[in-house]
């Protein structure tokens, strides 16, 4: 178990990392990746069972999918800085003869990705179908998976929702990145969501509302409660409802930040809030 | 000339089944998932031997292909069935990042491909398919000609590592081709010899091209008549050494001349060695509903048509 120091100044490096990480090539996502980074911290660093030594097959290891691939630099951060490859190649983000793709991909053999995803709505469906293995293998590890909110406006979604639930596929904790923003604006005016959470009932998951899904104690006591709720013939979900922005104060409470990177000043500023902790690469 | 026995009708997706089904026994790892579409698939034997190993996913193609790749983590070899224009078309993008870009270890079975799909009409005769397959890289894309050669070609490509593109149809056709066959991916497999024109034909339109090679050998024509059950990747080096010696080709395949059979032949003689070729395909045009034996007669895809191209495509010949 990591102390929640060590969570902490985690969380902090990751910051420092995804901010740099876009503004090196003045593209990728920061918003979300910033929302996500105590999510992806205690999943790393705390929750989840794994092998350093990566093996595509993850044969008795918890296994982790991301949907909403354009979170990249949250990831890459999270990945390197738990042991999957050098910290050094965050350096490459986004940059040709990179692992490091704008989107994460099994392409280019980045220890650590799974599946390749950009295109939104497919993660569901790729993570229920690793969960099916899983049970076919006796394996008991888990599969957790993320999505974004706006990317459950794609239909796949909902067919993987309605399999996994009508088929109680028990050993999936799937998080929701409840950030309610999307790039054109608020989901609510793209197109809203209505209630996540009867609908995920309505479709036989079992469902933990994480209010406070930037606090990592929330974030490992919701995990945790999730973990207890596999097993049980039911998929789990996590709606976690985070600040896109987090951790940036001129980030937050806007989605203009989805997909745009900060100039030198803004960087300077951001980084200012979120001084090293670990080390930047 | 080599004449081939049909020793009886049977469809090519009742190969598949009967394939998929050895495989059940054979390799503990294989697991087949169906949109519903069990039955059409063929697909029962494999379900009843093996139910923990069968997945009804429901009408949900995308998901389908999502959970087959997430399948592939842990070392299984998912077989998906459903018809060829489900399997394709309505989801590329699925296939394109989860499975082709992903390179994972996918089989995409699918039947009804094409206009011998007869009466269900259009909206289920895709005639596009091959070519969406075949421009997805990593891809192998596979179309075979008769019930023992789909059989094999199910073994197969269990053995092979990466995703593939097995094509099959619906109706009864002739089955001709031996049942004890070593289906080698990306092998041609010369059917005649000729020196007059190459015949270079995929699926249901292997047997008319050897009707057609019989027709033109009582006009004393000699037509080399080429399988190729792989389209991709294509074995080059066979098709070159038949159109070096024969200097003339026709292509016959159950699908739109873009994109097909017929373009990657024309790319590799384009590239070494320039030689006259003429299309038995469908003319960048959707299909309709009827029988499917009128419908290759309305759309020039049988050993009438592929006999008149090669009479026109030795016209043409230097």
């Amino acid at each position: 178990m990591s102390t929640t120091q060590h969570l902490q100044d985690f969380v902090t490096q990751v910051r420092r990392d995804i901010l740099r990480q876009v503004h090196q090539v003045n593209s990728g996502h920061p918003g979300g990746s910033l929302g996500c980074a105590e999510y992806f911290s205690v999943l790393y660093q705390d929750v989840m069972e794994y092998s350093k030594n990566f093996d595509m097959d993850g044969k008795n290891e918890d296994l982790f999918f991301l949907s909403n691939g354009h979170i990249s630099p949250v990831f890459y951060s999270v990945l390197s800085r738990s042991g999957f490859f050098p910290v050094e190649e965050l350096k490459t983000f986004r940059k040709i003869d990179s692992r490091l793709q704008g989107h994460p991909t099994t392409h280019e053999g980045l220890p650590g990705i799974r599946i390749a995803s950009g295109s939104l709505g497919q993660g569901m469906s790729v993570a229920i179908g690793a969960a099916l293995t899983k049970k076919l293998n006796k394996d008991s590890h888990l599969i957790y998976s993320l999505h974004g909110d706006g990317e459950l406006q794609e239909g796949q979604n909902w067919e993987a929702i309605l399999y996994a639930g009508s088929k109680g596929v028990d050993n999936l904790i799937a998080t929701i990145d409840y950030n309610k923003k999307q790039i054109d604006g608020a989901t609510d005016d793209v197109l809203p969501l209505g209630n996540l959470k009867k609908k995920f009932e309505a479709f036989d998951w079992k469902v933990i509302e994480l209010k406070a899904g930037n606090d990592i104690a929330a974030i490992k006591g919701a995990l945790e409660e999730a973990k207890g709720l596999t097993g049980k013939k039911q998929p789990v979900v996590i709606l976690m409802e985070t600040e896109m922005g987090n951790g940036v104060d001129f980030m937050m409470g806007t989605h203009a930040w989805h997909g745009k990177a900060p100039n030198d000043e803004q960087l300077e500023k951001a980084l200012s809030q979120n001084p090293e902790t670990l080390g930047d690469y | 000339m080599k004449i081939y026995k049909n020793t009886g009708n049977i469809d090519t997706r009742s190969g598949f089944g009967a394939g998929l089904a050895e495989l059940g026994k054979s390799n503990p790892d294989v697991v087949a998932l169906c949109a519903d579409l069990t039955g059409s698939l063929k697909m029962d034997e494999f379900k009843d031997n093996h139910p923990e190993r069968f997945f009804q996913i429901g009408i949900a193609e995308a998901n389908m292909i999502g959970i087959a790749a997430g399948m592939t983590i842990g070392g299984k070899i998912p077989f998906t069935g459903t018809f060829a224009n489900f399997s394709t078309g309505r989801v590329y993008d699925q296939i394109r990042q989860s499975v082709a870009y992903s390179g994972k270890n996918v089989k995409i079975c699918a039947s009804h491909a094409g206009l011998t799909l007869g009466e269900d009409g259009a909206t289920h005769q895709i005639l596009e398919d091959l070519g969406l397959m075949k421009m997805l890289p990593g891809m192998t894309v596979i179309n075979t000609c008769d019930y023992n050669q789909t059989k094999a070609a199910t073994l197969a490509i269990a053995e092979y590592e990466g995703p593939v593109y097995l094509r099959f149809g619906r109706p009864k056709v002739a089955n001709f081709t031996p049942e004890d066959q070593k289906f080698e991916i990306g092998k041609a497999v010369h059917l005649t010899e000729g020196n007059d024109v190459t015949i270079i034909a995929t699926g249901h339109l292997v047997w008319e091209a050897l009707e057609a090679a019989k027709i033109l050998d009582e006009k004393g024509i000699s037509a080399e008549v080429i399988n190729i059950h792989t389209i991709k990747p294509l074995d080059e080096t066979a098709i070159l050494k038949s159109i070096r010696k024969t200097k003339c080709v026709v292509t016959a395949e159950e699908h739109n001349f873009l994109g097909g059979l017929g373009e990657s032949v024309a790319r590799t003689l384009t590239l070494n060695h320039p030689a006259p070729q003429e299309f038995v395909a469908t003319n960048d045009t959707f299909g309709e509903s009827g029988e499917p034996l009128m419908l290759l007669d309305k759309y020039g895809l049988n050993a009438k048509a592929i006999t008149e191209k090669a009479e026109a495509v030795i016209l043409r010949k230097e």
